[in-house]
């Protein structure tokens, strides 16, 4: 009875090599799918181009916010030495821009720095505690020597038939249904 | 496979013609002005010694770290630092000119003066010659012993060379961090011998490893249209394009640190190397050098997409070593033009005349053997590199 009030979330397939999973993430990028995702206890060379992956605008962000903190920095310098707190310091002008390059470039490091470690954390969705490919005991190999891809249910291609006969197609093995009573 | 440039291709004949042109109107230009000319041979010479001391670098650095990706082009920083001996010929008009270039070498204004006497003892025509003399011995010592190792690999496939060169490197390094600075103190800081920088060397460093990243990534990109068509990716140009970016980075870096901590003492003995660089019209070459050599590249740079496109890295390497040429105007002609930039005929034809023999130079070793270094145990590495 239980059985019934199970929800579908995906199906996992397992694969021989990382040579394996990197051909079959080509081949269900080729085929279409977009919410699927390959798990290996390493990184593989040349996955985010078979997976097809876009560039992560991590770079941007971090730049942004780096010249935010550079922007700031100046702000801060400016204000507080011509406007806040006017002090004659070796005679040099109120507004001396180059004694602020220090602090201003450290300020937009640490900015940069802190936005690629937290970005990093928002982009990849993390931390997450829980995921669907928890409910396979097989699973538990993807920290050794197990290579993995799940697809989701969400992705508008997915049907439990066509997408278990298309991993089989594909070289997938120990193909399982991603199913529990988890309610999201 | 054997890739090998053809012998006395038309990239050789044309270097030696435009260099002997170059250095017959240069000794016409000795004639009508020798001061002229021995301050635009020093230019032209402090820039094409960059590039092969930057080329030495490349090269220790890459086996220092035992890099792999730079394997396959590794054969264009290696012929660079192969003419080092070679450049040594170049020097001559230097050491004939000494009196008209180097201030503490006249010995009427040694007697008057209280600091170039204190400094005599190191700067003093004698020991200046034999400190240079030095310099070439060590450079031509590791450039022709790392470029023979690299070879005899290539001819024996015995990759016990590569493991030499990887042992040797770590103190041919050190040796070269130190004759570079002296050499850069020597040539170029002591045109003004009153003023001294420590930081000076490291600055012609950087400008000079800047220098030598846009000439190998224009060697790359060269022959990626030829015989290195299937060896070199776009992931290897993008890599040099981050490299000349980072050392552009590194350049502006020194360049700040001298300048900030001059600023800020505001000691007059220090702050007049930068009073001559900021009076009449050489206050334009210096923005031009701060905004052209830093800013715009920087922002420009910062653009994945520029690193990968080959003609935007062509143009932004042209662009870096016209800079880089800018940049050793800027630090020795303020001391002949004092007051306002003046470009000379002889400043195009003495860096025409080295430049035309320093590539006929690069070709000819290039021809000599294979493009790529074959029997490296790393080149299939290197050619499938991916970033």
């Amino acid at each position: 009875m239980a059985q019934e009030q199970k929800q579908i979330y995906g199906i996992l397939a397992e694969f021989e090599s990382a040579a394996a999973l990197l051909h079959a993430a080509a081949r269900i990028r080729d085929a279409g799918y977009k919410e699927f995702d390959c798990h290996s206890p390493f990184p593989i060379h040349g996955m985010d181009e078979a997976m097809g992956l876009k560039r992560s605008p991590l770079g941007w962000i971090v730049g942004l916010m780096a010249f935010g903190g550079l922007f700031l920095a100046y702000l801060l310098q400016g204000w507080t030495s011509t406007i806040d707190y006017p002090l004659i310091i070796a005679g040099k002008p109120f507004f001396s821009y180059q004694a602020y390059v220090p602090v201003g470039f450290g300020i937009a490091v640490l900015f940069g720095a802190l936005s690629a470690f937290f970005g990093m954390l928002v982009l990849n969705k993390l931390p997450q505690p829980w995921h669907p490919v928890f409910y396979s005991n097989n699973f538990e190999k993807m920290s050794t020597d197990g290579f993995f891809i799940s697809i989701e249910k969400k992705d508008e291609k997915f049907t439990v038939d066509h997408t278990t006969t298309f991993l089989a197609s594909i070289g997938g093995q120990n193909i399982e249904l991603l199913q529990g009573d988890r309610v999201e | 496979m054997n890739i090998q440039l053809t012998k006395n291709s038309l990239a050789t004949k044309v270097s030696l013609i435009i260099g002997v042109l170059g250095l017959a109107l240069s000794l016409l230009g000795f004639f009508a002005n020798h001061e002229q000319f021995f301050y635009s041979w020093l230019v032209a010479f402090a820039f094409w010694m960059s590039i092969a001391l930057g080329g030495l670098f490349f090269v220790l650095i890459h086996h220092l770290s035992g890099a792999v990706w730079s394997v396959v082009l590794r054969r264009f920083p290696e012929s660079f630092m192969a003419i080092l001996p070679f450049m040594a010929i170049f020097f001559f008009p230097i050491a004939l000119g000494l009196y008209d270039l180097y201030h503490w070498a006249h010995a009427d204004a040694i007697a008057h003066d209280a600091l170039l006497q204190e400094k005599a003892p190191y700067l003093n025509i004698v020991f200046f010659i034999l400190r240079t003399v030095f310099f070439f011995i060590v450079w031509s010592v590791f450039g022709r012993l790392f470029y023979r190792f690299s070879i005899k690999n290539d001819v024996t496939g015995d990759a016990g060379y590569i493991t030499k060169a990887k042992k040797i490197s770590p103190p041919a390094v050190i040796l070269f961090a130190f004759t570079v600075t002296f050499a850069a103190f020597d040539w170029l800081m002591s045109l003004d011998p009153h003023w001294y920088s420590t930081i000076f060397g490291v600055y012609y460093f950087a400008g000079s490893t800047m220098a030598t990243y846009a000439i190998t990534t224009l060697f790359v990109l060269y022959f990626a249209k030829g015989p290195l068509a299937n060896m070199v990716s776009v992931e290897h140009y993008h890599d040099l394009g981050k490299l000349i970016f980072t050392f552009t980075i590194f350049w502006a870096y020194m360049t700040f640190s001298q300048y900030f901590l001059i600023w800020y003492a505001n000691i007059p003995e220090e702050t007049v190397w930068f009073a001559h660089r900021w009076h009449g019209s050489w206050k334009v070459v210096t923005l031009v050098l701060a905004v052209g050599h830093f800013v715009l590249p920087f922002f420009i740079m910062l653009v994945r997409a520029v690193k990968r496109n080959p003609l935007a890295l062509t143009i932004f390497a042209l662009w870096m070593l016209l800079m880089h040429f800018i940049d050793i105007f800027w630090l020795v002609m303020p001391n002949l033009h004092k007051e306002g930039a003046v470009f000379s005929w002889m400043d195009a034809t003495t860096m025409i005349g080295i430049g035309g023999l320093f590539l006929w130079l690069v070709f000819l070793h290039l021809s000599k053997h294979s493009l790529v270094p074959i029997n490296d145990p790393q080149l299939q590495n290197s050619i499938h590199h991916t970033g």
